[in-house]
C-alpha cells in the first residue's frame, strides 16, 4: 500500500510539473509555427516591396507599411484616450471613492474587460460611426478615430486594474506621512502616491497599449479597412487598416502555402514580436521596481 | 495670507477631485449604457423561436440555435483542455516551484501568452491544429486554440488563490503524515476552490466571446444542422454577430440586436456568477 | 533505561542564515517530559523540526550528524518520512485547526493512513479527545467546525489530532503561548498524563513552565546545547553560569 501511494505521488508530481512547464512550451510552439509559415515571405517577396506603401495582394503588392502605420495611429489614439481615463479611474477607485462605490466600480470595469470585442464593433458600426460622421462632418464614420475610441474602451480595464493594484500597493504610511506634513489629499495623490506607484502605472500603460495593438474584431469592423499610408494628422479621421484586421479579413480567402498566406503569417510574426517586447519590458519594469523596494526595506 | 493660501489649496483639491470623478463617470457610464442599450434594443427580437430555431432566408429570418449551441460546445471544449492544465500549472507554481531561473521563465511565458493578440492565436491554431495535425476547421481545433489563449487567465488567478491559503495548513497536514499531494488535494485545493472557479469562469467568459481565434480554426459561416462531432466546424455567437453585421446585406436590424443580446447575456451571466462566487467566498472565509 | 532518541553531533544551518544548530548531542528518555528551553533563536524549534523531518519543507543550507530513534537514523534520505511523522507527532505554537469539523480534524491523520472503518475512527475520536482533556467540552458538537472553538479548546483538539495517530513521540512547540492560564493548566495537566505512555518533548513558553513540567531539561543558547540535566537539578542548582543567568532572568 505504501509503495503504491508513493508511486501515485510520483506520477502526479510529474504531471503537475509538466503542466507547469507547458506555458513555455506553448510560447515556443506559437513562435515556431509563425516562423515556419511566415519566414518563406523573405524569399518570396523582396524586402523593398515588403517595406513598400502599397498593400494590394491580388496584384502581388505586399507593402506592409500602410498596415503598420494603420495599427500605430489607431493604437496611439486609443492610448491617448485609455491612459488618462484609465489612470484617472484607477485613482478615483483607489484614493477617492467611498468603499461602497469601489465595490460597484471594480466589477463594472471588470465587466467592460469581459465585453466581447465583436459586440463593441457592432455598436461601433450601428451607433458610434453614424454619430461621428454627422458630428465631425466626415464622408464616412468608419475611421481610425472610431477605432481609437472603441479600442480606448477596450484598453481601459487593463490600465485601470493594473494601475489600481499599483496604487493599492503603496504603503499607507507614505500617505499618512504626507498628511502629517499638512498636504491635502490631492497633493498627497499627486506628489506622493502616484510617484510611488510609478513603475506599476507604467506597466499598466504598456499592457493597455499592448492590448490595443493586438485587438482585432472591433478594429476590423469600424476602421473602414482602407490600406493607405496613415502618416498625416488627418489620417486619424479617414479609413485605415491595421495589421490585425488584415490577417483576420484575408486569411479566410487565401490558398494555403501561397505567398499571400505566408505574408499574413509574417505579419502575425511581427505582432507576436511586438507583444513579446512590450510584455518583457513591462514585466522587467515591475521586477526591477520590486527589487528596489526589497533593497530599501532590508 | 496663510488663509488665502489654504483656501487656494482646497480649491485645487476640489477641482482636481471633480475632474477625476468625472473621468471615472465617463469611463463607467458607457459600459452601463452599452449593456442597457442592447438589452433594450434586442429585447423585442428575442423569442422562443429565435432561441430554438435555425436561421433561414440567408440568415435574414429564423433563429440562432446553431450559433448558441456552437458557442456552448466551444466553451465546454475549451474548459476540457484549459481547466485541468491551467489548475495543474497553477499548483506547480504555487506549491512546487522554487524561485529560480526556470520559474521566472515560466512566469514570463505566462505573461507573454496573456499578451499575444487573439488573431495571432488564430494563425497558430491554423498552423498547428488545422493543418499540421490535420484536425481540419473543427470544434476540436478551435477549442484547443481557445484553451491556450485562456490558460494564462486561469493559471494566474488560480495561483493567486492557492497562495492565499495559509501556509500553516500545509505544515500541519504534512506533520500529520500527509504527502504533499494529499495536502494539496484535501486542504489547499478545497480552500482555494472559489478563487479558482472565479478564474476559470472569467477565462471561459473571454473564450466564449472571442471571434478572432476561431475565424480560421473552427467557425462556420452557416450550417443547416448542428455539428455532429468534434471534427465538424460550427457556428458561434460572436462570429455570427460579426457575419450578420458586416457580411450580409439587408440584414434585419432586429436580428442583429437580438444576436448581440444573446451573446451579451451569455457572457454577462458568466461574469456575474464569477463575481458572486468570489464575494461570497470572501465573506465566508474563516482565515 | 535506554534512550528513545539519540542525537549525535547534529549541526544545521538555514539558507537564510537565521537559526542554526551547532554540534548538538543528547539522549532523550522514554516516558518522560524533556524540556528544551532558552532564549529565542537558540535552536530549540529547529531541533524539534528535525525530529519529524519537518525541516524538509524549509531550505536548509547544510546539515550533518545523525538522529537515531529506536536505533534508526531518521535523517537518512531513504527513511519513509510519512511513517516517521505518524510516529513523531507535533503540536504547534498557534492552534491551527484545519478548515473542517472537530471530528474530521481528529481523524485526518488516520484517514490518510488508510483507516476507513467507522468504528475504529469513532473509537479513536473518543479516546484521543479524552486523553487531551477536551472530550466533555466537545462531545455534543463533534460536527461543528473546529475554528468555532476557543483558542484553548482548539489547541487541545490539535493535541487530540496528534494523539489519534497513536504516535510514540510527541513534540510540542510552545503549545500554550497564546492561551490563558486556565487553558494552559489543562494542557499541562494533559502532558503529565501523556508521559505515562509517550515520550514528550516540549519547548515551553516560559522558564516557569519549563520548571513546572520538566523531568529533564536542556538549555540552548545560539544553537548550542549549554547544559542538559535532570529537571529538578537544573532549575534549583544549574551548573553553568549562562544557565543560571537565564533562569534568574538576567537575560533573554
Amino acid at each position: 500500500m505504501e509503495k503504491s501511494l508513493s508511486f501515485r505521488e510520483f506520477i502526479i508530481t510529474r504531471l503537475i510539473q509538466t503542466s507547469g512547464y507547458s506555458a513555455v512550451l506553448f510560447v515556443l510552439l506559437i513562435f515556431f509555427f509563425l516562423l515556419r509559415e511566415g519566414l518563406p515571405t523573405i524569399s518570396e517577396v523582396d524586402t523593398s516591396s515588403l517595406m513598400g506603401v502599397r498593400w494590394y495582394p491580388i496584384e502581388s503588392y505586399f507593402g506592409i507599411l500602410p498596415l503598420i502605420t494603420g495599427s500605430l495611429i489607431v493604437t496611439l489614439g486609443a492610448a491617448l484616450i485609455a491612459v488618462p481615463f484609465g489612470i484617472g479611474t484607477a485613482v478615483y477607485i483607489s484614493e477617492i471613492a467611498p468603499r461602497w462605490m469601489r465595490e460597484i466600480l471594480k466589477p463594472l470595469v471588470e465587466l467592460l474587460g469581459g465585453l466581447p470585442s465583436v459586440v463593441l464593433g457592432f455598436l461601433g458600426i450601428l451607433v458610434v460611426s453614424p454619430y461621428l460622421r454627422v458630428f465631425l462632418d466626415l464622408p464616412t464614420g468608419l475611421t481610425a478615430f472610431t477605432g481609437s475610441l472603441l479600442l480606448g474602451g477596450i484598453a481601459v480595464p487593463t490600465v485601470v486594474s493594473v494601475a489600481e493594484d499599483a496604487l493599492d500597493a503603496v504603503p499607507r504610511a507614505y500617505r499618512e506621512g504626507a498628511w502629517a506634513l499638512g498636504a491635502t489629499n490631492w497633493q498627497t495623490i499627486w506628489r506622493v502616491t502616484l510617484p510611488a506607484a510609478k513603475s506599476g502605472v507604467l506597466t499598466a500603460i504598456m499592457l493597455g497599449v499592448g492590448r490595443a495593438i493586438g485587438e482585432t474584431m472591433t478594429v476590423m469592423m469600424v476602421t473602414g479597412n482602407a490600406p493607405v499610408l496613415a502618416i498625416k494628422l488627418g489620417s486619424l479621421f479617414s479609413p485605415v487598416r491595421t495589421m490585425t484586421a488584415t490577417i483576420a479579413a484575408e486569411m479566410g480567402e487565401v490558398a494555403n502555402g501561397s505567398t499571400h498566406y505566408h505574408v499574413l503569417f509574417f505579419i502575425g510574426m511581427v505582432l507576436f514580436l511586438i507583444s513579446l517586447i512590450v510584455n518583457v519590458i513591462a514585466s522587467t519594469v515591475v521586477f526591477r521596481a520590486k527589487k528596489r523596494a526589497e533593497r530599501i526595506l532590508s | 495670507m496663510m488663509k488665502l493660501f489654504a483656501r487656494n489649496r482646497h480649491t485645487v483639491q476640489r477641482i482636481g477631485f471633480s475632474l477625476i470623478t468625472l473621468m471615472a463617470v465617463v469611463t463607467v457610464l458607457p459600459i452601463v449604457g452599452t449593456v442597457i442599450f442592447i438589452l433594450f434594443k434586442g429585447g423585442s427580437a428575442v423569442s422562443w423561436e429565435f432561441l430554438t430555431g435555425f436561421p433561414h432566408d440567408g440568415m435574414r429570418a429564423g433563429g440562432i440555435l446553431p450559433a448558441i449551441i456552437g458557442t456552448l460546445y466551444l466553451t465546454i471544449g475549451t474548459a476540457i483542455f484549459s481547466v485541468p492544465l491551467g489548475i495543474a500549472a497553477a499548483i506547480y507554481l504555487a506549491e512546487y516551484a522554487k524561485e529560480n531561473r526556470l520559474t521566472r521563465l515560466i512566469r514570463l511565458a505566462i505573461i507573454n501568452l496573456a499578451g499575444i493578440p487573439s488573431v495571432v492565436y488564430g494563425l497558430f491554431g491554423l498552423g498547428l491544429f488545422v493543418l499540421f495535425l490535420q484536425f481540419g476547421t473543427s470544434i476540436l481545433a478551435a477549442s484547443l486554440t481557445l484553451s491556450i489563449m485562456t490558460l494564462p487567465v486561469i493559471i494566474s488567478t488560480a495561483e493567486e488563490s492557492l497562495r492565499s491559503v495559509p501556509q500553516s495548513f500545509r505544515t500541519v497536514s504534512i506533520s500529520l503524515g500527509a504527502t504533499r499531494w494529499q495536502t494539496i488535494r484535501r486542504i489547499v485545493l478545497k480552500e482555494a476552490l472559489p478563487g479558482i472557479l472565479t478564474g476559470v469562469i472569467l477565462g471561459l467568459e473571454r473564450a466564449a466571446g472571442e471571434t478572432a481565434p476561431i475565424l480560421f480554426t473552427g467557425a462556420a459561416f452557416f450550417l443547416p444542422r448542428l455539428p455532429g462531432s468534434p471534427f465538424d466546424a460550427t457556428m458561434a455567437l460572436p462570429y455570427h454577430l460579426f457575419v450578420i453585421s458586416t457580411q450580409v446585406p439587408e440584414m434585419p436590424i432586429q436580428i442583429q440586436y437580438g444576436t448581440a443580446l444573446v451573446l451579451l447575456v451569455f457572457v454577462l451571466t458568466m461574469n456575474v456568477v464569477a463575481t458572486v462566487i468570489r464575494s461570497r467566498a470572501r465573506a465566508r472565509r474563516q482565515w | 533505561m535506554v534512550d528513545k532518541i539519540v542525537i549525535e553531533n547534529l549541526s544545521l544551518q538555514y539558507s537564510d542564515g537565521t537559526e542554526s544548530l551547532r554540534n548538538v548531542s543528547m539522549g532523550i528518555r522514554q516516558n518522560a517530559v524533556t524540556v528544551l528551553f532558552g532564549p529565542a533563536g537558540g535552536g530549540k524549534s529547529t531541533l524539534l523540526r528535525c525530529l519529524n523531518r519537518l525541516n524538509d519543507l524549509t531550505e536548509v543550507k547544510a546539515s550533518s550528524g545523525q538522529i537515531l530513534i529506536d536505533g534508526e537514523n531518521i535523517l537518512d534520505p531513504k527513511v519513509d518520512v510519512v511513517a516517521l511523522r505518524r510516529k513523531v507527532g507535533m503540536v504547534f505554537a498557534r492552534p491551527v485547526p484545519l478548515p473542517m469539523s472537530i471530528r474530521e480534524n481528529v481523524i485526518y491523520g488516520l484517514e490518510l493512513a488508510g483507516e476507513k472503518r467507522k468504528s475504529k475512527l469513532d473509537e479513536a475520536v473518543e479516546r484521543s479527545l479524552k486523553l487531551a482533556a477536551i472530550w466533555d467540552e466537545v462531545k455534543d458538537r463533534l460536527d461543528d467546525p473546529a475554528v468555532a472553538l476557543s483558542g484553548g479548546q482548539q489547541q487541545r483538539v490539535c493535541l487530540a489530532r496528534v494523539l489519534a495517530l497513536q504516535p510514540e513521540i510527541i513534540l510540542l512547540d510552545e503549545p500554550t503561548s497564546g492561551l490563558d492560564p486556565i487553558s494552559t493548566g489543562k494542557v499541562e495537566a494533559a502532558l503529565l498524563e501523556l508521559k505515562k505512555e509517550y515520550t514528550v518533548i516540549l519547548v515551553p513558553h516560559s522558564v516557569q513552565q519549563a520548571a513546572r513540567t520538566a523531568d529533564y531539561a536542556a538549555f540552548f543558547l545560539t544553537g548550542e546545547l549549554i547544559e542538559y540535566d535532570d529537571g529538578r537539578k537544573m532549575f534549583t542548582a544549574p551548573k553553568q553560569r549562562k544557565t543560571e543567568d537565564y533562569i534568574m532572568g538576567r537575560f533573554g
